[in-house]
């Protein structure tokens, strides 16, 4: 039952990035860089700390470079450590030159994404990876960008291991730290986390609404290793007729504004990803 | 030099007691129960152990384990 985090932590009610961070007892010796982000709090302030592992808290931009220099050092020590650059989409954003650039060089570490679709830790401002139309701080009418698929983008660096996860499937999350940490080189993987608070639904639902996501085809699970292919829970939501209705997912605080023509909009957006998707064979 | 102080320790409850947040208090249906363990998975803080006594000092009461529970055996209880 003792984890890698302890109970008692500072996470809200339902957080789904604690819930990852119970899975990290996959990986053997993890080692974790936090840029500034809801995960510091959840980590604790001095002098108590909610991890057993050893963590280093670094700046936004410096998250992957902290990581590489890390895992180098640990190398040259004899030492076989996992180190594990965990991240939220904020993160993300700020150090993706850092990221893109460590990710080319093929550095030997582990990054992890807890997406909760904008900047929570800060009060919900949009970031790139918040999805079309979803209300937030910054943008209250409902965000116009574009959504930046991150996985894809850190696929396209030819890395060792690529692979998006949710909170809603454990099992599946659980088998692919298990398999990223059994791995040597680059390796990223993705994980879907609907915040309660952020998204503004009551705090019980966390996993349902991380399922309903995958059921609606709203978030894509898949995984690559040398060969691309899709996840055993996501696959049959490929055909539109086994997806739920879209409509299901949106029941959040976030996307209450919607009308019928915008969701028909994010139905037509969510079509065109899977398209891309299952041309990656 | 003793580094010592400036090294944090890993503690049970970083936060305080954090089952003071609680509303709601999560109760098994032990007859119910068929032992599938989805709720110690998916529980948040990881209060929920192996022969499925939940530890209510840290319990924040957020109700994810009654939603995952397959046999519905989970009640909230008004605390």
């Amino acid at each position: 039952m003792v984890a890698v985090i302890l109970p008692g932590n500072a996470s809200c009610q339902g957080c789904p990035i604690s819930m990852a961070m119970r899975c990290l007892d996959e990986i053997e010796n993890p080692v974790l860089v936090i840029p500034a982000g809801c995960s510091t709090v959840i980590a604790g302030i001095h002098p108590n700390s909610a991890m057993k592992c050893p963590v280093v808290h670094s700046p936004f931009t410096a998250a992957p470079s902290v990581a590489c220099g890390l895992s180098e050092a640990y190398k040259r020590m004899g030492v076989r450590a996992n180190v594990i650059a965990w991240m939220g989409d904020g993160a993300v954003d700020i150090s993706f030159s850092a990221l893109s650039a460590s990710a080319a060089r093929k550095d030997d570490y582990i990054t992890i994404v807890v997406d909760n679709e904008a900047y929570m830790n800060t009060g919900t401002q949009a970031s790139l990876s918040t999805f079309w139309k979803a209300r937030t701080t910054t943008s209250p009418a409902g965000k116009t960008e574009e959504r930046r698929n991150i996985a894809l983008l850190m696929l396209a660096h030819r890395i060792e291991y690529a692979a998006t996860a949710s909170v809603g499937y454990l099992r599946d999350l659980k088998r692919k730290f298990r398999k990223a940490g059994e791995m040597r080189g680059f390796r990223f993987i993705h994980v879907h986390a609907p915040c309660p608070p952020g998204w503004r639904f009551p705090s019980e639902k966390t996993v349902e609404v991380a399922r309903k996501a995958v059921m609606s085809g709203a978030w894509i699970l898949w995984e690559y290793d040398g060969e691309f292919r899709l996840s055993k829970e996501g696959e049959r939501y490929a055909l539109k007729e086994n997806r739920i209705p879209l409509r299901e997912y949106l029941k959040q605080g976030r996307f209450s504004h919607l009308d019928d023509k915008e969701i028909e909009e994010l139905e037509k957006k969510i079509d065109e990803e899977w398209k891309t998707i299952l041309k990656l064979f | 030099m003793d580094l010592s102080p400036l090294i944090a320790k890993p503690t049970y409850g970083s936060a305080g007691e954090t089952g003071r947040w609680r509303n709601y208090r999560p109760v098994i249906n032990t007859e119910l129960c068929i032992k599938c363990g989805e709720c110690m998975m998916y529980c948040p803080e990881g209060v929920i152990s192996k022969n499925l006594i939940i530890n209510y000092t840290y319990c924040k009461g957020c109700g994810v384990c009654r939603e995952v529970c397959i046999q519905k055996a989970i009640v909230m209880m008004p605390e």
